[in-house]
């Protein structure tokens, strides 16, 4: 039965496919220069890994590759103003600590990463909540909401051409392997794994979609289809919704287990962030 | 060719749709356009259309539209709720009468651009965008 | 006011005399259709930017009228003659009344 599901729904192949470029290089502003292709992770059973930028059509693909078409970046202009704010109680913005945004450079590549001090395995949006609360004093964002969205584009922006690099040994080996494991249990009614889709099928299409290997490396993503920026967990969602399964909810131990998983999948490509997908 | 079931199924269904369903909106389209070009005929050289073949999600679809010493240019969606998209008035400083943007499509359909030139005279250009309708794109 | 509608425009600082520039512009706004109906099955009242002006020192560059089938953050690309130095304003008119403006100063060497 599983089977059967994933074939009639990969069947039926479009023309789509022939759109995509796979063999571009991505090019930002004309200058910066952004690895879709990297050789894949001794972990990862790819014979290498792909952005799914490389998966889009040309029209979409061109979006990001000019600051200025990017509708993604309006919201890292947003974020900006917020990081530079001051808010709750002990009258801080993110800039009293950290300066520019820019200095932030390199964080998003190792995302999520091991807290020694809290013991537990933090991804970029528990981070920024716990700032918010404990230095701040302010209240913490809705986990997929638009202000941690934008936060969250703003940190990948300033990170944008770093290879990803998230560590999936010592402390966060036991996360790592939770994630592991839900990456490839089945699902929902279609009882649909990740990797069916993402690792067996990635290239062929999903009735009129082009799959890809589900990289992260380029969240948050703006979509054409909402026109706002989309958060990690935020399509983990959606996938596992579309399954047909009770999905997870974001900020979830299984979800921030995933989303390391995912994450160590794509070490070597290049941050994209905020990314531009259908 | 044998006829199965399932296809003569398909096959009416996809005559009924057509017969029926984009038949409206290509005539109010087509209202529209008679109503710019006061009933004449648009010729069809002067102007081009650059829009995608398939568009992968029709909330987003970047036209771009040209005709060289044109006035005006309108764009009509012909299957869209409302025809109407938008309307570009080129002033004494504008360089090139071109513009693009990006635009909203309920599904395929053709898109429509008439120009006006500057001698009263009218041109027309349409394409067809096929638009995809997502599998897992939830 | 529609929330958080922020423009921005892309035009070089510098033309000679008579040069031919393109500008981009974007602007965040929801451009809400109309056709769309809320969870209780209301339909969301139509609430779009409707128009856009460019203008350089007075004298028009293009005006574009805009229907509900602009996408969300309304995106233009146009080429612009540059004879002077000068101001290009950038005008977005909203169904709500609000005006949203941004000017560039462009110098002729």
């Amino acid at each position: 039965m599983k089977t059967y599901a994933l074939a009639a729904l990969i069947g039926a192949v479009s023309v789509t496919s022939a759109l995509a470029d796979e063999d571009a290089d991505l090019v930002v502003n004309g200058d910066l220069e952004i690895a879709v292709r990297a050789p894949a992770p001794d972990h990862v059973n790819l014979p290498e890994v792909l952005s799914g930028w490389l998966f889009r059509s040309d029209e979409t693909q061109a979006l990001q590759t000019d600051d200025f078409d990017n509708p993604g970046m309006i919201f890292v202009d947003d974020a900006r103003e917020t990081w530079a704010s001051v808010e709750g109680a002990a009258g801080e913005s993110c800039q009293s600590c950290h300066n520019d945004p820019e200095s932030m450079a390199g964080v998003r590549p190792v995302y999520p990463k091991w807290n020694e001090e809290a013991g537990e395995v933090r991804t970029l949006a528990m981070q920024v909540n716990d700032c918010r609360e404990t230095r701040m004093q302010a209240e913490p964002w809705g986990y997929t909401s638009g202000k941690m969205a934008n936060m969250e584009a703003l940190l990948a922006s300033v990170s944008r051409g770093l290879p990803v690099n998230v560590a999936i040994d010592g402390p966060v080996a036991d996360t790592w392997a939770m994630g592991e494991e839900i990456y490839y249990t089945r699902y929902g009614q279609l009882e649909l794994s990740c990797a069916n889709c993402h690792e067996d099928n990635y290239g062929n299409n999903i009735r009129a979609d082009h799959l890809s290997q589900g990289q992260t490396n380029g969240f948050p993503t703006y979509r054409l289809k909402n026109a706002k920026l989309n958060t990690v967990q935020d399509r983990f969602k959606g996938c596992v919704r579309d399954t047909r399964a009770e999905t997870f909810s974001p900020g979830s131990a299984e979800f921030v287990a995933l989303e390391l998983y995912v994450a160590s999948r794509g070490n070597g490509l290049g941050v994209e962030g905020p990314s531009v997908r259908n | 060719m044998k006829l199965t079931r399932r296809d003569t199924i398909l096959a009416a269904m996809g005559t009924a749709f057509v017969a029926m369903l984009p038949m409206r909106a290509a005539a109010t389209t087509e209202d529209a356009i008679a109503e710019f070009t006061g009933g004449t005929t648009p010729g069809g050289e002067g102007i081009t259309l650059t829009a995608p073949e398939i568009a992968e999600n029709g909330n987003t679809v970047p036209i771009e539209v040209s005709a060289p010493g044109a006035t005006e240019i309108r764009v009509y969606a012909a299957g869209n709720p409302t025809p109407d998209v938008a309307t570009f008035m080129f002033g004494p400083l504008a360089a090139a009468q071109m513009a693009s943007t990006r635009i909203r499509l309920a599904g395929t359909q053709d898109v429509v651009a008439v120009a006006k030139l500057a001698d009263g005279s009218f041109v027309e250009a349409r394409q067809e965008v096929k638009v995809t309708i997502g599998g897992c794109g939830g | 006011m529609a929330e958080n509608v922020t423009p921005r425009v892309r035009v070089p600082s510098s033309a000679t005399a008579g040069e031919e520039i393109t500008i981009k512009t974007l602007i965040s706004h929801v451009m809400e259709s109309g056709q769309r109906k809320d969870s209780d099955g209301n339909v969301i009242p139509r609430s779009i930017i409707n128009r856009f002006v460019v203008d350089f020192n007075g004298e028009n560059v293009i005006d574009v009228a805009l229907a509900p089938a602009i996408s969300t953050n309304p995106f233009f690309e146009f080429r612009a003659t540059v004879p002077e130095s000068g101001t290009f304003n950038f005008t977005w008119y909203d169904d709500d009344g609000s005006v949203y403006e941004d000017a560039k100063e462009v110098t002729v060497a």
